[in-house]
């Protein structure tokens, strides 16, 4: 059987990789897409969690996340349409209205 | 042959994980993405999870990565040349997150406290999916009927942003 300490070793892992992700890409697509690397690496996370305590609310957990996950996406994906209008490019270097 | 398989979940996921960041391509990100999400969804079937396991391959594998992809084509973006100027901080940031996680996991204890690893008790488990549906219209009705509305919003609010003209000609020129 496999210890419970290896999934939270392989879900912090992949967390990190996600949070790397985030901060060294320029691209904002890929950015999000690390960002659906730190989802999948709590999801991991809350089922084996739920597995070794033989308690099912840890997988209905996941699915909320699921479901903020697709939301996030859609709104991101269409903000980024948006933008592409807008500036023709999705590099966040490019992107920098705010700072004036 | 438990072991095996899990070690061969998590050799895969890792693997593709360290793609998404690096394939220079966004297309070779997004399907990196897709394989290791199987492989979350076998490491789920792992862990007992059925339900989610199937859910995680129909929504993300086929509804969230196939937005990606269809993004990504839409768009027609070239590779990358390089990597942000920041990397060196990322880097350094990604590293002190991942001692901290080390340091937390080895100082809790409970790493060496083996888990009870016993086969699901038939009342608390019967059955992976009709467990969670009983949980999720009982314990968590709220929540679910929030989730609804969630999706609701999220739907709406990608219409909108994505419409052609919703900003007036003015508003996009000074966008440029």
């Amino acid at each position: 059987m496999v210890p419970l300490s290896y999934y939270v070793i392989l879900s912090t892992m992949v967390f990190v990789i996600g949070v790397i992700g985030v901060l060294i890409r320029r691209n904002i697509i890929v950015i999000l897409l690390s960002i659906e690397l730190m989802l999948n690496a709590a999801n991991i996370n809350f089922v084996a969690f739920s597995h070794y305590l033989q308690n099912i609310n840890g997988q209905v957990f996941v699915f909320f996340v699921l479901t903020v996950a697709a939301a996030e996406v859609v709104v991101g994906l269409a903000i980024i349409i948006a933008l592409y209008r807008g500036k023709a490019t999705v590099h966040i270097e490019n992107i920098n209205l705010m700072k004036g | 042959m438990t072991t095996v398989l899990f070690s061969y979940f998590a050799g895969v996921i890792v693997l593709m994980a360290v793609l998404v960041v690096a394939s220079r391509k966004p297309v070779n990100s997004a399907l990196s993405l897709l394989v290791m999400f199987f492989h979350v969804a076998g490491l789920f079937v792992l862990l007992n999870a059925e339900f989610i396991a199937a859910v995680q391959i129909i929504v993300y594998a086929g509804a969230i990565l196939v937005l990606y992809l269809f993004v990504v084509m839409l768009l027609n973006l070239r590779a990358e040349e390089s990597y942000h100027k920041q990397y060196l901080v990322g880097l350094v940031v990604g590293l002190a997150i991942l001692i901290e996680a080390v340091l937390i996991l080895s100082r809790s204890g409970f790493a060496d406290r083996a888990l009870p690893a016993a086969a699901p008790a038939p009342d608390v488990l019967s059955g992976n999916t009709e467990g969670i549906g009983r949980a999720l219209y009982t314990t968590y009705l709220f929540p679910f009927e929030v989730a609804s509305l969630i999706l609701l919003v999220a739907m709406i609010g990608a219409i909108i942003l994505a419409k052609k003209g919703m900003f007036g000609k003015e508003e996009k020129r000074s966008l440029r």
